[in-house]
Formats: C-alpha cells, sequence, structure tokens
C-alpha cells in the first residue's frame, strides 16, 4: 500500500493562453522530502499555487491525503500549510498575536492555541520575539514567522515556496536544518533554484523547465548516476597519456604541473589509480572527489536546447 | 470562524491612525453642526410657540444633523473599506486566507463583519449627541430608533458596496475613489428622478437617499430594509464570486 499524502494527475495550469505548467504527474510519499528545481519562471511558484487552493488547475486533478482539493478544499487545506513566496505576515501584528491569529483561522481550539503558539515559536526559534511587531523584524525572522504560520496546525503536508531568499548565510544553514527536522515525520515540498539547498535537506529532486517535469530522481540515484569527476595530485607525475590508458579513466585535464582532474568512467572507483600510484611511484598525495553533480545536470537540461533526460 | 476574521479586521483598523482620526474628525464636525442645530432651535422655538402641529426637537435637531452625517459618510467610509480587500492583495497576505480551511464566502462575511463593527461603533457615537438632550427635554423615542436603524442599514450598504470595489483592485486609492463614485451615483441618481415625472419612481427608488430619507422621517418600511438587504446581499455576493473567480485568472 503506498502513503502517497500529495498526489497530482496531469495537471495543467493555462494563464491565458500561456501556459504555466502542463501535464505535470507525481506523487508524494509520507515522510519525505520533495525538491522543486527550476530556473526563474518555470512553474515552481504555480504549481504550489496550485497544489494549495490559491490558484484553479485548468486541467487535472490534485489530492491531499485522498481529499481532492477541489471537491472537498476544507478537508485537503486542513492537511496542507504553505508558506508562499512572500510570507503572508501582517506587519502591524506582533507574532504571538499573528500566530494566534492562524492558530485559529485553522480552527485551533481556543484553548490549545497558547500550546499550538509555543511550540512552532520553540520549532522556528522564535522564542525571543514574541513580542515583537513583525514588521520591526528582520527578512530572516519574517521569514521563520512565514514558516512557523505553515507549521501552526501541525499538517502532515508542508509546502515552501523558496524558503532561504533574501537569508543570510547562517539563517539559510538554519532553515535547512529545521527544514531537515520537518522532513522526519512531516511530508514537505520544497521549491528553489538554489541547487546545494536541494543536495543539503531533500530525499528527491525533480526538475522542471517551461512548466514540463523533465527529470525526477531520488538524490542517492542522481549521486550515483552521474560521472563523478576527482582532482588528483602527484609528486612525480607520469605523461598525461599513462593516465588515460588508464582503465577507470574516461578523460584526464592537466590543471597544473602536479595536478590533474580525472573524469571516472561510470561505476568506476578511485581505488584503481591509487593502486596504479603506488605501483608506478607516482607519489600521490592529494585525492579530492568532486561534487558538483547536481549543479552539471541542471544545467544541461535547463538551458540545453531540448531536454536531454526524460 | 467568521468572527476570528472580523475581530482581526476591526483590531487591524484601529492599530492604524486612520480609524481614530476619522472617528475624531466626524464627531467634532458633527458635534459642531449639533451645537448649531440646537442654537437654531432655540431661536425657532418661541416663534412656534403659537402654531399647531408644529416641528419638535428631533425633527429640527437631529434630522438634518443626521442628513449631514449621511452625506459626510458617503464620502468618509470609502477610506474605511478600501484597504479591506485591496492591501491584503497587495501585501500578498491573502493567500493566509485562501490557504486556511475556510470558504470564500466565510472570508468576506468576516471581512464585512469587521466592517459592520466599525459602523456600529461610529453610529452608536454619534446617536449620544441626540441622546444628551434627553439631559434637558423629551424626544420622539421611536423616531430616535428608526433613525438609528436607518443609519446603520446605510452604512452597511455602503460597507458592502467598498468592500466589493476593494476586492476588484489592489491599490487602495483606486478603491477608494471608485466606491466613493459609485456610492455617490447611487445619491445623484434621483435628481433626474425628481426634475422629470417619467421614470421618476424608477430612479427614485434605486436611490440609496430616498430610503434613508423616509428611515430619517421615522417611516419604517420594509421595502426600505429589502432595499438595503438586497443591495447589501448583492455586493457580498459578487465580492465572493469576484474572489472566486480570482483563482481562475
Amino acid at each position: 500500500m503506498s502513503e502517497a499524502l500529495v498526489q497530482v494527475e496531469n495537471l495543467s495550469r493555462y494563464y491565458h493562453k500561456h501556459r504555466a505548467i502542463s501535464h505535470l504527474n507525481f506523487t508524494l510519499n509520507a515522510g519525505e522530502v520533495l525538491g522543486f528545481l527550476g530556473p526563474n519562471g518555470a512553474g515552481k511558484s504555480t504549481t504550489m499555487q496550485v497544489i494549495t487552493g490559491n490558484l484553479a488547475p485548468s486541467e487535472g486533478q490534485i489530492s491531499i491525503a485522498g481529499y481532492d482539493i477541489l471537491e472537498a478544499p476544507r478537508e485537503a487545506k486542513r492537511r496542507l500549510g504553505y508558506l508562499p513566496e512572500h510570507p503572508p505576515v501582517y506587519a502591524d501584528a506582533g507574532v504571538d498575536e499573528y500566530l494566534g491569529y492562524c492558530a485559529r483561522l485553522h480552527r485551533i481550539r481556543r484553548h490549545q492555541v497558547g500550546a499550538a503558539v509555543a511550540k512552532v515559536k520553540q520549532q522556528c526559534g522564535l522564542t525571543d520575539v514574541g513580542d515583537r511587531l513583525i514588521g520591526n523584524l528582520s527578512k530572516g525572522y519574517q521569514q521563520r514567522v512565514g514558516i512557523a504560520q505553515a507549521l501552526i496546525h501541525d499538517p502532515p503536508v508542508v509546502i515552501l515556496d523558496e524558503p532561504t531568499v533574501g537569508l543570510d548565510p547562517i539563517q539559510i544553514r538554519e532553515i535547512r536544518e529545521l527544514i531537515r527536522s520537518l522532513g522526519s515525520e512531516r511530508s514537505v515540498i520544497l521549491s528553489t533554484h538554489i541547487l546545494s539547498e536541494v543536495q543539503a535537506t531533500c530525499d528527491r529532486v525533480q526538475i522542471i523547465r517551461d512548466g514540463e517535469l523533465i527529470y525526477n530522481a531520488t538524490i542517492d540515484m542522481l549521486e550515483r548516476s552521474r560521472d563523478t569527476s576527482i582532482l588528483i595530485a602527484l609528486h612525480r607525475p607520469p605523461a598525461l597519456q599513462v593516465l588515460h590508458r588508464l582503465e577507470a579513466v574516461d578523460n584526464v585535464e592537466a590543471l597544473d604541473k602536479f595536478r590533474f582532474r580525472i573524469i571516472l568512467k561510470p561505476q568506476a572507483s578511485p581505488e584503481a589509480l591509487v593502486e596504479a600510484s603506488v605501483q608506478q611511484d607516482w607519489g600521490l598525495y592529494q585525492l579530492i572527489p568532486e561534487q558538483q553533480s547536481l549543479e552539471d545536470l541542471f544545467i544541461e537540461l535547463t538551458v540545453g536546447d531540448d531536454a536531454p533526460l526524460a | 470562524m467568521i468572527w476570528v476574521i472580523a475581530r482581526r479586521e476591526i483590531g487591524a483598523m484601529f492599530l492604524s491612525p486612520l480609524a481614530w482620526i476619522i472617528l475624531a474628525v466626524i464627531q467634532t464636525i458633527l458635534g459642531y453642526m449639533f451645537l448649531t442645530n440646537v442654537d437654531t432651535f432655540f431661536v425657532l422655538q418661541p416663534q412656534m410657540m403659537h402654531l399647531e402641529n408644529t416641528p419638535g426637537v428631533t425633527d429640527i435637531v437631529i434630522t438634518p444633523l443626521m442628513q449631514l452625517a449621511a452625506i459626510i459618510l458617503l464620502m468618509i467610509m470609502p477610506l474605511i473599506t478600501m484597504r479591506s480587500i485591496a492591501e491584503e492583495k497587495r501585501n500578498r497576505t491573502l493567500s493566509l486566507l485562501v490557504s486556511a480551511p475556510l470558504s470564500m464566502t466565510e472570508i468576506v462575511l468576516g471581512k464585512y463583519l469587521g466592517l459592520l463593527l466599525f459602523v456600529f461603533i461610529l453610529v452608536s457615537m454619534l446617536m449620544l449627541m441626540p441622546l444628551s438632550l434627553y439631559l434637558g427635554t423629551s424626544l420622539d423615542t421611536g423616531k430616535l430608533i428608526s433613525i438609528y436603524l436607518g443609519m446603520l442599514l446605510l452604512l452597511a450598504a455602503f460597507a458592502a458596496i467598498g468592500l466589493y470595489l476593494s476586492s476588484l483592485t489592489s491599490n487602495q486609492t483606486i478603491a477608494a475613489v471608485s466606491s466613493f463614485g459609485a456610492l455617490l451615483m447611487l445619491w445623484v441618481i434621483d435628481w433626474i428622478g425628481s426634475s422629470n415625472s417619467e421614470g421618476q419612481s424608477l430612479m427614485a427608488y434605486l436611490s440609496i437617499m430616498q430610503h434613508h430619507h423616509s428611515m430619517l422621517e421615522g417611516i419604517f418600511d420594509s421595502a426600505d430594509i429589502a432595499y438595503y438587504l438586497i443591495l447589501i446581499c448583492g455586493f457580498l455576493g459578487l465580492t465572493i464570486r469576484q474572489l472566486d473567480r480570482e483563482r481562475l485568472l
């Protein structure tokens, strides 16, 4: 039995004649963090707005935990927490007041509001700013208030639209940790155009371009399937052709006299390189695996004229 | 749920100085007019002693005061209603309400109830002036109640129209100007009615002021009540429809 919490079938959305997203199909399983990746204007935000019922789909179906967003919007929305691109916070309200209001909007009983607010404040690191006006908080704190608002009713599905935009590096790291911790008990959909964010937080990645889903894989699969490149440094390097002839090596590029970038063949292990170095006394003193595979993939998929991967 | 939104609305109104200033300005101007009217009554009173069927203090002081209040509020109400939905659109906070498990009807009714609370406060404060006359004289209580209800209904209708026009735009100024235009139109529409006899009854019937006038005179006609209720329900329905439609655009 599959535990698909969010099921999107054949979803299309048009703005007048302009097609924003077309025939999207995907599911989100319980306890999964799904990264939604794409260049600006690819349709990420539209997809999220449609899933959360802020926009009506032109075609297709969305169900949240088995409830159709159009036919049973109330039940579906009850199970959703949504942080839009711009956090929907009232600048003239205090943090506690605002979160209390959100809790009431989500039909949390009056006597449980205080506990719910205290819990999300603790989760999102807002305990010290409870009585401050949201308008006076920094962008990072406003973003956290936005996330707290999405969590207040303890929803099984959380949808975050670019949650780390405009934050400083420390705040970004904190928010990522928060998202990771959410993933242990909830399902999260996260949209972003920052690649390292997906690698740092997600279990699965989907790449969208021009409204179409062009790539869908788990992060593990992604990392294993890509060509791996490594940097090595040798005290007594052989001729370039010698390195080239090694069985595991696909391509070699000399960076300077002692350092080389080596692209390994798929499924090959760098072990062979180390053995060769020992046998032929090259003096290997550095070996660094390069991890930029997702970025390569992203650029390959989104900049290319036609989609190479299905 | 409706009540939760309404409380937030009225709270937000009084967080900004606008609501306070509006209340203060209206109270000052009408207080001045009230005193002038009381003065007029003292001048007229000795002359009317010998006449039969003379108008009472309610007719001379309070009815003209409330007529003036209606005109001033026609200009002021758009300033109150302009922010209710337009501001949420501008600040993109509307999605908080839309993503919550609420129907559009609940959202719109919540907003409207918030406006009604403000209207209630406003009219109740205005009514304190006539009530102060009880200290020195006796008033026509039935007429006073009719005037109070008339003012409430009139402003409730203004609020419904303003709310609808606020839902059409994300710009508060546009919302205010267009609601002012709409209210003014509903006011002057009976001018044509009174100048020629053909079609007079229709235009007069459409005019919001005609209905208000009879309530100020103390005539509590169910047709007037129906007119206001239809107007209010109609514009609330349009607002709900408008917000629902925006999800499709």
